[in-house]
């Protein structure tokens, strides 16, 4: 079986685990969400731990053709189209095809990827992905590094690099962290690095309250969920620094 | 007891619903249409409905006034000058408005409020209180949500204080349509959705397709019924076509005698009512509105309504599972599209002095919200609630349905409150619409206190007053609990 679905993946075919035809909480405007299997984060806190191994026999696998095919009538609805995952940058190849063809047949449509960072992206395999691109919306799961390894079981330095790089190309629509109350994950030291990164910019912050909804059992024991006012105070700090637009969910 | 007697010792009813139940109930003891034998069988048994319309109509259903005539000449009548200020303005609307009558004796249409009101505004603060107090007395005054108002589709100053105001306030009257179309900028459609999203309203119309059904001005009024500026409608006939299916004994049967049978009926009684108005009540003959000019007899139809559709297909499918029925399987869609094209051919050829000129001498047709008494007949061309498909899905159901019913069609769809962080995702969603045929869009959000029931608004605070047994401002709110209670109006399927 495993061997079957590399040869299909190898035919430029993705892992899709599910598409929302609209979705209004992936980008601005509404937007056809594509989810792709497989992740190289291991997120204490991930909703849908299903999408993490990079093998999963029971997905759909999807071609550019069959995506582009929904879009027929669909695109006089959407403002844009949204790759997420998992990690939807595993799949840059497929992406870049997908938005190439986006972007030649519906040209007013907007390509966004939804990324944990993990991947270099000032590499030059990622060029097509960066010119089809109009944004991305970065997670950053942790400041300091230990805290980083701790939630992610991996490390964070290729994500604030590419933080960088993606706010000097003006690539990024949003940053979004998830907050815990435990603090020992630094969700406040990570919240007000990003704001001095992202201030004085249109760049926007999403602070997203961690729920226990979908969480695997022997991870949310550790997991706390934050209180209203941290999540208050948080976004006071980073108006405070100078974000523009700070968002609470 | 005594209905009359009943009537004035209610101690559920205003003092203003006791006239006009009283009225009612006169007009209900004479009895001068000459009913064929066929549509009486038809009246009773409940096939065909004229919604209570009364048995000497005298005066049209539905009246569209032109208002902008008014703003420029004043009326001689009500001893009204044109107003020279935004208080003038208002006031002189709001003395016109307490003599347009209609079926339920308030006006159902109020003009387009943003650009009869525009030239006035010229200092936003004043305009600001003048409009506030404006809505706010139409609100109290007119306490029937079928009162519709119009702006748009052009950006104006007004526009936005109506929004602004409209938001502010959250009350179910007046009723609102934004026109939209290319001309109207982003920016007012995302006010006008953000307000939507916490009043109900404004519902978006393609004023596009509407100008050219109705040749240029047009208003959107009651529910959401397409009618000519300067003239409105007559009357409105409507078939339940689900206790209609129950009589054919098969779908060929259905289409050779059933369906052509009620529908010469409906045509014919549609004549009937319109011909006394015309003819008999010397509502044209005497009436300041048409004697100042204000309405044109020939401005004026009658609307040919239907219900039920979605059951009245399953029915002759006998559809059980949800992939048989209609909205989801081609072929009841099919089915449904035959049933409507079918009675638009029996309008449209229908030719009558009692639809006026303007109209080619037509009745129109029209996909009716349905009424609170209504049982397992879905409103007009709807997917009934709690079957809807997913959103995409459903809007490329509904939109072949939209080209038949230049008089009013549409559906409402509810979103969750993530949307009022996204407005423009809803404004995404009715571009495509409109251009996947879609002609009217309603929506409203799950935590509003105003909804949409099937065309009209209500304030879900009200319904549970009356649920306590309380006394309410406005008669649309008995209505609304009773589609809340049995028209499941309130179960539709939620967006998120």
């Amino acid at each position: 079986m495993e061997k079957h679905l590399i040869e299909e993946l190898e035919t430029k075919r993705a892992q899709v685990v599910k598409i929302f035809k609209f979705s209004n909480v992936d980008g601005p405007g509404n937007r056809m969400a594509i989810f792709f299997q497989g992740c190289n984060f291991n997120c204490k806190y991930c909703h849908n731990p299903e999408t993490i191994p990079f093998i999963n026999p029971e997905v759909k696998l999807m071609s550019v053709k069959d995506i582009m095919d929904m879009l027929g009538n669909l695109h006089y609805f959407l403002e844009g189209i949204t790759v997420s995952g998992g990690e939807a940058t595993l799949n840059y190849e497929f992406i870049s095809e997908l938005f190439k063809e986006i972007k030649g047949k519906y040209p007013n449509l907007t390509c966004f990827v939804d990324t944990n960072g993990s991947l270099d992206l000032s590499e030059a395999k990622f060029e097509q992905l960066m010119n089809t691109t109009d944004k991305f919306m970065l997670d950053v799961k942790a400041w300091d590094h230990t805290a980083h390894e701790s939630l992610t079981d991996m490390a964070n330095k290729i994500v604030i690099k590419n933080l960088d790089y993606l706010i000097d190309l003006n690539k990024i629509y949003e940053v979004r962290v998830v907050v815990l109350e435990n603090e020992i994950f630094g969700s406040e030291e990570t919240v007000k690095n990003v704001s001095e990164k992202i201030k004085n910019t249109d760049i926007k912050l999403k602070l997203i309250k961690y729920r226990p909804h979908g969480v695997r059992e022997e991870m949310k024991k550790e997991l706390r969920p934050p209180s209203v006012k941290k999540m208050e105070r948080l976004r006071d700090i980073s108006l405070e620094i100078g974000v523009s637009g700070v968002q609470i969910i | 007891m005594n209905k009359a007697l009943e009537i004035v010792t209610s101690n559920k009813m205003t003092f203003e619903q006791k006239v006009i139940n009283l009225a009612r109930y006169a007009e209900s003891t004479i009895d001068v249409l000459e009913k064929s034998d066929r549509i009486k069988e038809y009246l009773e048994n409940g096939i065909v409905c004229d919604l209570f319309e009364g048995n000497a109509p005298y005066r049209p259903r539905y009246i569209l006034p032109d208002y902008e005539k008014f703003m420029k000449t004043g009326s001689k009548f009500l001893e009204l000058e044109p107003a020279t200020n935004i208080f003038e303005a208002t006031n002189n609307l709001l003395i016109f408005y307490k003599h347009v009558p209609s079926i339920t004796t308030m006006p159902v249409y109020l003009g387009n409020i943003d650009y009869l009101l525009e030239p006035y505004v010229k200092n936003e603060d004043e305009a600001y209180l003048a409009i506030k107090l404006f809505l706010k007395h139409i609100d109290a005054t007119i306490t029937d949500s079928f009162c519709h108002a119009n702006i748009g589709p052009k950006d104006t100053k007004a526009g936005r204080i109506i929004l602004r105001v409209m938001r502010e306030l959250q009350l179910p009257t007046p009723n609102l349509t934004l026109k939209y179309d290319e001309t109207t900028s982003d920016e007012l459609a995302v006010q006008a959705i953000s307000t939507g999203l916490i009043t109900a309203k404004p519902s978006f119309a393609d004023n596009r397709k509407f100008e050219k059904d109705f040749k240029g001005d047009y208003g959107i009024v009651s529910c959401y019924n397409g009618l000519k500026v300067g003239g409105g409608a007559n009357t409105l006939v409507r078939i339940r076509l689900r206790k209609l299916s129950l009589q054919a004994k098969s779908i060929e049967h259905f289409f050779e005698t059933v369906l052509p049978e009620v529908s010469e009926e409906v045509l014919k009684y549609i004549d009937l009512r319109s011909k006394f108005i015309v003819e008999e009540s010397n509502f044209f003959e005497s009436n300041f509105l048409c004697t100042e000019g204000f309405l044109a007899k020939e401005k004026f139809t009658g609307l040919f309504g239907i219900v039920g559709l979605a059951e009245c297909v399953n029915n002759l499918l006998k559809a059980e599972k949800q992939e048989d029925k209609f909205g989801y399987s081609a072929i009841a869609n099919e089915l449904g599209i035959r049933v409507v094209s079918a009675i638009e051919a029996y309008i449209k050829g229908h030719k009558t002095p009692y639809a006026g000129e303007f109209f080619d001498n037509t009745h129109l047709f029209h996909s009716q919200v349905g009424i609170e008494t209504d049982e397992e007949e879905s409103p007009g061309c709807r997917i009934p609630v709690g079957q809807e498909p997913e959103i995409f899905d459903h809007i490329i159901q509904s939109a072949p349905f939209h080209k038949y019913f230049p008089s009013g069609v549409g559906d409402i769809f509810v979103f969750d409150e993530t949307y009022k962080r996204n407005p423009e995702a809803i404004l995404n969603i009715i571009k495509g619409a409109f251009k996947t045929d879609l002609r009217f869009f309603s929506y409203y959000c799950t935590d509003c206190d105003v909804v949409r029931i099937t065309g009209y608004l209500v304030k879900r605070s009200e319904m549970e007053k009356l649920d306590r047994g309380q006394i309410v401002l406005r008669d649309t709110e008995a209505l609304g609990k009773g589609s809340r209670d049995n028209g499941k109006a309130l179960d539709r399927r939620v967006r998120n």
